[in-house]
């Protein structure tokens, strides 16, 4: 706005905001700061803010002790492989819906959005004894295929979304000087493309890696991700605030990092291309 | 023109998808179903068609009349506090702020935080009755702590899981915000509005939408909230923070009954079904192909 805002009042708001914000980071940055914190510190009941030993032992500890690479490497696989296999599947369909759409283009989607409304907890018994039939229970291909249906409705809306951008005057004209459909793809519609793909494997991997339903039901040690790994730390016996702190964050800092810096693609593929 | 080579083409593209998610909806819905059609416990070897029992045991278990209430408990209390201070915090952000971008990442910084790990730092580190910081927080105010998970089981349960999905409002609400028309604000305020009657003419109508999609995405997850309660009370104390989700999840896979656990589960989906009608309707609008 051209009117400049008085200097008081950017105070003013500015310290609110700041509180407002402080209080809602707070829990992850207090997470952070006990994960340094001796065992004996994490436990006090008065608490130290800053003046304690830090000490990074928590963090040798969990990586060294609790096969947390292995549940890392669990996350890394089904995070990853359910993305590109829906990638896979959901680009082609996207693909087809926004440059040759049909009469029922629109009722595909809108069917396609259907599934994903779908409780997974309506689903839970018989996916629980299918998988249990076929041995595909505590198996990582087990998790990749699960994430990997139960995200497919909004990676196709997402790609739709961003395919559907691309101007179809561009196709026209490399068509009239004569282009087959393979280098129309490779060398013009590939490039437009990317960024609308990109977006949506980095939405996708962000709700595999936190995906915790499946995760906890599905999976019990050998193909457990960190969020049932994470989850393991609620059995009362023992209490290791510090070490869940370091494992905790660990396990949240990639996705954070992440989500972070695709926030706008976030809310795009979050509403299913409502709110841009 | 190669037209039809082009329709047969997109027809071959979009298959897969819809073959999948075909089945993935059809087989285990019909399966659900059949099973809860069924007297089909995995401890009992002997499965009996049940007719309409499983639904008779399901819907006069007190267990699921408490478990639907708490369904909603949860999902109304949490629905209004992203709105309303979503809203807030939103129009907040919205003004002239002293690094803002800052602020912004710490406010959406929960979202992308696991369920399994928001919830145990809050039952843990936060909510501890002894060593928990709020308790040090009360004392310090010479308050007695409060032992959140046993005397207000269900408000820490849902303190938990809006402190998860407020980011998500205020996310979807200060996108929407920005994108609001600069030259109306500057028209209204030529013409001489007052702050309230721009808030209600003119930013209120603009945020409706997306004030409306976050509150039907959030009641779709919401109905199924699950590892908040799985990791912290376990559908306790007695079933005071079981909610549907957790009902049928223990029916199935702690009692092993299939029969009552399917008819639950056809019973959340015709639940979810009711949020999901209205959320299409909006996000259809929105759809030109």
């Amino acid at each position: 706005m051209a009117r400049r805002t008085p200097v008081p009042r950017i105070v003013l708001t500015s310290v609110v905001a700041w509180t407002v914000g402080l209080v809602i980071f707070f829990p992850i940055l207090w997470m952070l700061l006990t994960s340094f914190k001796t065992e004996l510190a994490a436990f006090s009941s008065s608490p130290s803010f800053l003046f304690f030993h830090w000490t990074t032992e928590n963090y040798v500890a969990v990586w060294t002790r609790s096969n947390y690479l292995e549940y890392a490497w669990n996350s890394v696989v089904i995070a990853l492989g359910s993305t590109l296999v829906a990638l896979a599947i959901s680009v082609p369909a996207a693909w087809s819906m926004a440059f040759s759409p049909t009469k029922r283009t629109r009722g595909i989607l809108m069917w396609m959005l259907s599934t994903k409304m779908l409780p997974p907890v309506g689903v839970l018994v018989p996916i629980y004894l299918l998988y249990r039939d076929a041995g595909l229970l505590d198996t990582r291909l087990g998790l990749v295929i699960v994430l990997c249906l139960s995200n497919l409705p909004i990676m196709v809306w997402l790609l739709f979304n961003y395919f559907k951008d691309i101007p179809k005057d561009i196709l026209e004209a490399a068509r009239m000087d004569g282009a087959t459909i393979g280098k129309e793809i490779v060398y013009i519609l590939a490039p437009m493309a990317v960024p609308g793909i990109a977006s949506a494997l980095l939405l996708n991997v962000i709700l595999a890696w936190n995906e915790a339903f499946w995760s906890l039901n599905l999976t019990s040690s050998h193909a457990a991700p960190l969020t049932a790994f994470i989850a393991s730390y609620a059995s009362p016996e023992g209490l290791f605030w510090a070490k869940l702190s370091a494992a905790s964050t660990m396990a949240i800092a990639p996705i954070l990092v992440l989500g972070w810096f695709c926030q706008k693609q976030l809310v795009r593929g979050l509403t299913f291309g409502a709110v841009k | 023109m190669a037209t039809q080579q082009t329709q047969k083409l997109a027809r071959i593209l979009i298959a897969p998808s819809i073959i999948l998610l075909l089945l993935w909806m059809i087989v285990p819905l019909a399966m659900t179903a059949w099973f809860s059609a069924l007297n089909y416990n995995l401890l009992n070897s002997v499965t009996s068609f049940a007719g309409l029992g499983n639904y008779r045991y399901f819907l006069s278990n007190p267990a699921f009349l408490s478990s639907l209430l708490n369904t909603l408990v949860l999902v109304g209390a949490v629905l209004a506090i992203s709105a309303f201070f979503g809203v807030l915090i939103a129009l907040l952000l919205d003004q002239v702020i002293v690094g803002r971008r800052v602020v912004r990442l710490m406010l959406i910084a929960p979202f992308f935080v696991m369920p399994t790990v928001s919830a145990l730092i809050w039952k843990n580190l936060l909510m501890n009755p002894v060593s928990g910081l709020l308790a040090w927080l009360w004392r310090l105010f010479g308050l007695a702590p409060v032992d959140w998970f046993t005397q207000v089981p269900m408000l820490s349960i849902i303190l938990i899981v809006a402190w998860q999905w407020l980011p998500f409002a205020v996310l979807i609400l200060l996108t929407a915000l920005q994108s609001l028309d600069q030259e109306q604000q500057e028209a209204a305020l030529m013409d001489g509005a007052g702050p309230f009657d721009r808030f209600f003419h003119l930013t209120l109508p603009h945020l409706a939408r997306p004030l409306s999609i976050v509150i039907l995405i959030e009641t779709i997850f919401l109905l199924t909230v699950f590892a908040e309660i799985y990791v912290t009370t376990g559908g306790g104390p007695g079933v005071e923070t079981t909610n549907l989700a957790y009902l049928i999840y223990s029916q199935a896979l702690l009692q092993y009954d299939v029969g009552a656990a399917s008819a639950g589960g056809l019973i959340a989906v015709v639940l979810a079904n009711i949020a999901a009608i209205f959320l299409m309707r909006i996000v259809g609008k929105n759809l030109e192909t």
